[in-house]
């Protein structure tokens, strides 16, 4: 790790001063910063502290059903949040997916949303990685690439988004609350990530010096409380990537899909919205063909970026599930249980 | 128990009560405080820190390092580079037998494998030796690497694991395939795994002029000091070496590698105390692993399901610069009976770090290809998978035609199908689905070890306060070698446990050897059992010859030691304690030693062979492929047991290692560049506790009265065997597809 | 700036100085405090031998710059029991033998005090297993250990309702 100048400001205006400058870096819990940095990946010359600015932690229900997650608000604590979990229970099934219990304990929602991609190629210094050092190539490109992208990659890079806890939040439409050098914004989760095109290395819309202060989920995301699941599928039980996840979230009346929420994860540098699928789900009934055309349209567009075409047909598979799972209903013993296919095994604590 | 005579000595009986017992671990307390140090907890002082850099080639050559940039950086203090680095007293590549493997450490620029130590830097904080590492951006000269199993011609090796033929053919297995009504061959490919224990290899190094003294985790102190001596040039008696607790060895830290000798070169070359750990990335490449392998399995059977022939070829790799070849084809030498069975092996030569041996080299991969070749032969003759293994239940060792010492697998088949409830089997694939829908599967494999013993020595001390003393130089990676030591020790001296004490882990005591080839117990065992046996003749010699002891005269009757007393054998009425004994002699303790070794009488009499069987169920999900293994019951006949809490843990955690053969771990190695491309704990997968939810061991009684003076066969390595087998069956049960590429993935079960 | 924090640490206060920015919390407890009961198995969050207490929850010290817990309160293995009394967590992992090479142990008892502070297990193993799995233990110590989570957990509440009496 290279050494660094430390710096915790005190207050936001300062924080976002401190983080304009280049070379600079805002450190959160540093789960994932840290771990970079011990991998020669990143090598920032300030880190700014930001993990004690103050109203930042915070939990907030406005009233309206709609929720604002302090950007430094703990994955563990959302998850565990009795109101959050109750209007947002697939938010908290993909948080509870995501590492483990300590790393969760630790790790922050905005961070979560900054975290990096799991490509070997991206954190071995060693490997030619245009995220890294643009222009240098993409040795995933024809290497051991299993567990690569297949929706929106480009021939400059073929990673995956890692995050779980995204996956739910896209599909149903959170905004990121961004202070920076030139003010305050917002911005559609959507349009937050960048697929990498030509400039794989900028992977958010994120100008020098702003910072997430916040994630907001609007009042309408907690009207599929009732039929809203996360689903992941790895190669280990628990403290896994996943393959592939997706979110599915419906409103139903009477049989009927009034509006169906998808989003994909582990498919794309960015949490995968599948808005045609969407489409081709409102107003059908909630079987399992209509389930399996929403899969084929969220999937139309894949290609395999290498050894990875399986994750195509196991993407549209994971996607009727989910949309089965959610037209069942959210269960009572939610969330507070990981979305692992074998999660029905245990009880309710 | 019953007494724990030994045949050799058959004058003085020792009686105890401690062996058997399940006496909770020595250390558990220590461990469970943190009170333990290993070896990276040490920090005499002066202490700097030293750090690797390791190539991220794996052939050719290093052009240049930035040694100014790493220099300049605060707190560095020395860059050691093949061009600074001291020449040893011997050439790393000398090989004088098979277990000297050759060593990268810094003679020369060559690259041979990914990860080699390329430079050691030296500093006073961790963190600045770090950062100097990373500053060093070393350049290469690259040559193309060879990978996989198919880049290189291959060769016939001279010799496989630790030095066994490559091939041996009783029986015509031609002539039997030709006669065999139903036949069956296939291919199983097992891919390169990684040791890592969770402690990284490290080693504190601190110079005394030509002493050495070292903190390092070690599986063989003595075999360590004299290889560090050798390259050193100084005798292996001013090396002190403490090993008290391992992190893990599996067999990484049966030998002392590379990187500890960096740190002791460190050490020597800064002047000061040095502590060298690697990183976990750096634990692929220059501590050995498991290399991959394709085994070629054909059968063939008579009507009635016995076998006719059994062949077994191995293909393996290498590295380019020496050998290890994973006798994996030798898993068939001991199971089944077959009037013709052949085993074979080659290997090829590619650009890896030299294999080693790994939990049960050779056995895991033979048998979990063995294992799969079973089920899928009773398949094809159509029969239930535990009576296709009945049905071909080996009499005697297949490829010797040797009696076993003993064998009590038929008890391990019935107490593991009974406790598992296999009776209730459907013999087709893709029956059994739970209340979720997800699909259910049941396989079975056998598990067998050998029953090894290498040479190992004790000492043991009787005192006049009536306690006992026993030291042996022995290693504790966590398979409970000190409790168990502990116990056997209190029994070799016919003394309660709370008054023997027993120490272990240090180089300046007797040495223990080798703690590996599930040898260990077995090993030392014996050497305390004789060493107990000598020392309590010594003190019955001086009660025999004392007038005023009750035991004057017992003469040839012999005496009987048990709760700190010697009794007339023949007359258990008349006795003195050994304090009582020693006062009168005026003597303040007698020592007497002992050595465990295998008996090559009884070796090239019998067949030994500890041996189990392993049931399995998994789920799998019918969508996506996912396997969970559910429920895993293991029956092991494994002669004495020592005890019982710390063999059970030993079961759990080789069948563990069966689950993470089966279902997870791998390198994943790019093939342009010879590199593992998940050298990390969060994408090579080894199982968490999410992935165990049900383990059972069944502890099946056996005497062995050949196998040792104490019935002891091993129990460390047996588990992974027959597990990896039954899961593969398993899944093959419930899904229909039989996955003859190691781990089972589930984009290969996508198509179910 | 000045390079020194301020940390509770298994109940008592101490002023460390920093000689660098650096430094992660586990390596100011191992090479600088001679805390060496946590261990440092990855160093990059993926093994959970290092699991510590930081303000009461259990998180990976590997991945905690010290600088950022200037005030932090700090539980390690060292400071779990009262003297020559187990906690309960270390009384069960030894009599379910939840340990074997002893390496993971500090972090696989430190995170199942954590487990059980949350609360979130309840009686299921199942739970438990899944709480317990940002820890591995190579030795395939894990039946053990679940168990020992559970009778543990169910001493303490034993205890907790006999205090309360």
């Amino acid at each position: 790790m290279n050494r660094f100048e430390y710096a915790r400001p005190a207050t936001l205006a300062e924080a976002v001063a401190a983080g304009a400058v280049a070379g600079s870096a805002y450190l959160a819990a540093g789960t994932n910063l840290l771990d970079l940095m011990k991998g020669g990946v990143m090598r920032p010359g300030h880190l700014v502290d930001i993990s004690r600015l103050p109203g930042l932690d915070r939990i907030e229900h406005p009233g309206d059903g709609g929720v604002r997650i302090g950007a430094l608000v703990r994955n563990a604590d959302l998850a565990h949040d009795p109101d959050f979990a109750r209007n947002f229970p697939a938010v908290a099934e993909a948080l509870l997916s995501g590492a483990s219990a300590q790393l969760r304990n630790a790790a922050t929602a905005g961070g979560n949303l900054l975290q990096r991609t799991r490509c070997a190629y991206f954190h071995d210094t060693a490997s030619a990685c245009n995220k890294r050092d643009p222009g240098a190539g993409c040795d995933a490109v024809g290497g051991e690439n299993r567990l690569h992208a297949i929706l929106g990659w480009s021939e400059h890079c073929i990673a995956t988004h890692p995050s779980d806890f995204c996956v739910p939040l896209v599909a149903l439409d959170a905004v990121v609350e961004v202070e920076g050098p030139a003010g305050r914004r917002e911005i559609p989760l959507e349009g937050f990530h960048l697929l990498p095109g030509g400039t794989p290395e900028r992977e958010t819309v994120l100008e020098p010096g702003e910072l997430i202060t916040a994630v907001r989920l609007p009042a309408e995301a907690a009207g599929f409380a009732a039929n809203a699941r996360y689903l992941k599928v790895r190669e280990r039980t628990s403290y896994a990537f996943a393959v592939v996840s997706a979110a599915a979230a419906l409103r139903l009346e009477g049989g009927v899909i009034a509006e169906a929420r998808i989003a994909l994860g582990g498919v794309a540098l960015k949490p995968w919205r599948a808005r045609a699928a969407e489409a081709t789900l409102a107003g059908a009934r909630a079987d399992p063909a209509a389930f399996r055309r929403a899969a084929e349209a969220a999937l139309a567009d894949a290609k395999p970026s290498g050894d990875n075409g399986f994750k195509i047909e196991l993407a549209r598979r994971i996607v009727v599930r989910a949309l089965t799972l959610a037209a069942a209903g959210t269960p009572e013993r939610m969330p507070a249980l990981p979305a692992s296919p074998f999660a029905g095994a245990m009880t309710h604590a | 128990m019953p007494d724990t005579n030994s045949p050799q000595a058959p004058a003085h009986i020792r009686m105890g009560s401690s062996i058997g017992q399940p006496a909770t671990r020595r250390e558990g307390v220590q461990k469970a405080t943190g009170a333990a140090r290993f070896a990276a907890d040490n920090h005499p002082p002066g202490m700097v820190h030293a750090v690797m850099a390791v190539s991220s080639i794996s052939r050719g050559r290093v052009v240049s390092l930035d040694v100014a940039a790493a220099k300049a950086h605060p707190g560095v203090i020395e860059v050691i580079t093949s061009e600074n680095a001291p020449k040893l007293a011997q050439d790393p590549d000398a090989k004088d037998n098979p277990f000297m493997f050759r060593l990268d450490v810094l003679q020369n620029d060559r690259v041979r494998y990914a990860n080699q130590p390329i430079a050691v830097v030296v500093a006073d904080t961790l963190e600045a030796a770090t950062e100097g590492a990373a500053l060093l951006r070393p350049k290469y000269e690259t040559e193309a690497t060879r990978m996989g199993l198919d880049s290189a011609d291959s060769f016939v090796p001279p010799a496989v694991g630790a030095g066994g033929p490559a091939g041996e053919s009783p029986g015509d297995v031609e002539a039997g395939m030709a006669a065999a009504s139903v036949r069956m061959e296939a291919t199983y490919d097992t891919p390169a795994q990684y040791h890592n224990a969770m402690e990284p290899h490290a080693i504190v190094a601190a110079w005394d002029g030509d002493t050495l003294s070292i903190d390092t985790p070690s599986q063989g102190m003595a075999m360590a000091q004299g290889r560090i001596a050798g390259l050193f040039g100084i005798p292996p008696g001013n090396i002190h070496i403490r090993s008290p607790f391992l992190g893990g060895g599996f067999g990484s830290k049966g030998l002392v590698k590379g990187p500890q000798m960096l740190g002791i070169m460190a050490a020597r070359l800064v002047g000061r105390p040095v502590k060298l750990v690697l990183r976990r990335e750096q634990m692929y490449g220059p501590v050995g692993h498991r290399a991959a392998t394709r085994q070629t399995l054909r059968m063939g059977t008579d009507g009635n399901g016995a076998l006719t022939a059994l062949s077994h070829h191995a293909k393996t790799a290498t590295s380019t610069f020496d050998d290890f070849i994973e006798p994996a084809a030798n898993a068939s030498h001991a199971l089944y009976a077959s009037p013709a069975i052949a085993t074979s092996h080659e290997a090829v030569r590619i650009d890896t770090g030299t294999p080693l041996f790994m939990r049960a080299p050779g056995e895991a991969p033979g048998s979990a290809a063995l294992e799969s070749a079973i089920d899928e032969m009773a398949l094809a003759c159509g029969m239930d998978p535990l009576a296709f293994r009945l049905k071909n239940y080996a009499e005697t060792e297949p490829m010797s035609g040797k009696p076993f010492s003993s064998k009590a697998l038929r008890q391990c088949y019935q107490q593991g199908a009974e406790r598992f409830g296999w009776a209730g089997r459907p013999q087709a694939a893709r029956q059994m689905r739970d209340d979720a829908g997800t699909l259910v599967g049941w396989g079975m494999g056998t598990a067998v070890f050998p029953a090894l013993m290498f040479q190992g020595h004790a000492r043991a001390v009787l005192r006049r306060d009536g306690t006992g003393l026993v030291e042996t130089g022995a290693h504790d990676m966590g398979q409970g070698a000190w409790t168990a030591f502990a116990q056997i020790a209190a029994d070799a001296l016919g003394l309660d446990a709370e008054r023997t004490e027993f120490h272990s882990g240090t180089s300046d005591l007797p040495d223990a050897g080798i703690a590996g080839g599930s040898a260990h117990t077995a090993t030392v065992g014996a050497a305390i059992d004789g060493a107990g046996a000598d020392v309590i003749a010594k003190l019955a010699e001086l009660a025999m010859a004392d007038q005023r002891s009750p035991l004057f005269g017992a003469g040839n009757a012999g005496v009987i030691a048990r709760g700190g007393r010697l009794h007339r054998r023949d007359d258990e009425g008349r006795s003195e304690s050994y304090a009582d004994i020693l006062a009168r002699a005026g003597v303040a303790e007698i020592e007497g030693s002992g050595t465990g070794a295998a008996d090559p009488a009884a070796q090239s009499a019998y067949a030994m062979h500890a041996h189990g069987a392993v049931f399995a169920e998994v789920k799998v999900d019918p969508d996506f492929g996912q396997v969970r293994v559910t429920r895993l019951v293991g029956a092991f006949a494994a002669g004495t047991i020592v005890n019982p809490r710390l063999v059970r843990s030993q079961y759990y955690g080789g069948m563990i290692w069966g689950v993470s053969f089966a279902l997870h771990e791998h390198a994943v190695m790019d093939r342009r560049t010879g590199r593992p491309m998940n050298p990390n704990l969060a994408d090579y997968h080894v199982p968490v506790n999410a992935d165990v939810p049900s383990i059972e061991a069944i502890l099946v009684e056996e005497r062995d009265v050949h196998v040792n003076a104490l019935g002891i066969k091993g129990v460390g390595e047996i588990g992974i065997t027959g597990t990896a087998g039954a899961i593969a069956n398993a899944v093959w049960h419930a899904t229909g597809v039989r996955v003859r590429r190691f781990p089972i993935t589930l984009d290969r079960l996508l198509d179910a | 700036m000045s390079l020194s924090i301020t940390l509770t640490i298994n109940g008592a206060a101490r002023h460390i100085p920093l000689d660098d920015p650096r430094i992660t919390l586990l390596d100011l407890l191992r090479e600088r405090l001679d805390l060496t009961g946590t261990k440092k198995g990855c160093d990059r969050g993926q093994c959970g031998a290092c699991t510590v207490l930081v303000d009461g929850r259990r998180v990976n010290s590997c991945l905690c710059l010290a600088l950022s817990h200037d005030g932090a309160d700090i539980l390690t293995i060292e400071g779990v029991a009262q003297g020559d009394r187990l906690h309960p967590v270390q009384a069960s992992f030894i009599s379910h033998d939840a340990l074997q090479c002893g390496f993971c142990t500090p972090g696989q008892i430190m995170s199942a005090i954590g487990l059980i502070a949350e609360g979130h297990a309840g009686r299921d193993p199942e739970r438990v297993r899944e709480g317990m799995s940002g820890n591995l233990c190579r030795c395939g110590a894990y039946v053990g250990i679940t168990e020992a989570v559970l009778e543990a957990q169910q001493t303490m509440a034993t205890s907790d309702r006999r205090d309360a009496a």
